[in-house]
């Protein structure tokens, strides 16, 4: 059962890459990478049942955080950046 | 007794992969970017409570269950978190939502 899981996990993954690579904008990548990172620690958890080693959860556990650090990081200075492209534009013309 | 407590997390884990699937097939192939964030943020969560909660049953009562709890409690306050933040800033640098698929907006 837990090799069913895993591996509509991994798909998922592919298709989750997938959509990073075809974009268009750039807050479809980061979609796309958050919900990678989410899958991740899903998958982490179904392995450390499957090879029956209680270690990986920790793994789990602080992926789950730092995904979410991450990703606050990378919006952060997307919106920061397309803010000052905005005023420049203002400036500019 | 033992049996159906299986039972019960083998159907919560196959229900969990299943809405796994359908999130990835739906962020793959939506016409635009609100409708394919719409598929990914709420798949998300109902996956992660439906599989965590399947590995939780299997478990039963010892350190890992705790830890699975932990991670079901981050990942709750996490996902919808970061889906916010992801749609605030998509509408702030001016992608509009509509029904239309996107034309290519670059930046």
């Amino acid at each position: 059962m837990y090799y069913i899981v895993s591996i509509a996990i991994l798909i998922t993954m592919a298709l989750a890459l997938t959509r990073a690579l075809l974009g268009p904008s750039v807050y479809d990548r980061v979609l796309a990478v958050n919900m990678f990172g989410t899958k991740t620690t899903l998958l982490l958890s179904v392995i450390a049942f499957l090879y029956g080693r209680p270690d990986f959860l920790d793994l789990a556990l602080t992926y789950a955080l730092i995904n979410f650090i991450g990703v606050l990081a990378v919006l952060e200075f997307f919106q920061s950046r397309s803010i000052r492209r905005a005023n420049n534009r203002v400036d500019g013309s | 007794m033992d049996s159906a407590i299986d039972v019960l997390s083998w159907i919560l884990l196959a229900l969990g992969g299943g809405f796994v699937f359908v999130g990835g097939l739906g962020a793959l192939r939506l016409p635009n970017f609100y409708t394919r964030m719409h598929a990914a943020s709420l798949t998300d969560s109902m996956a992660s409570i439906l599989i965590l909660v399947g590995i939780m049953l299997q478990a039963g009562w010892s350190l890992a269950a705790i830890k699975l709890l932990a991670i079901l409690a981050f990942l709750l306050l996490t996902g919808p978190t970061a889906s916010y933040a992801l749609a605030n800033s998509a509408l702030l640098s001016g992608l509009k939502p509509g029904n239309s698929a996107d034309e290519s907006t670059e930046n």
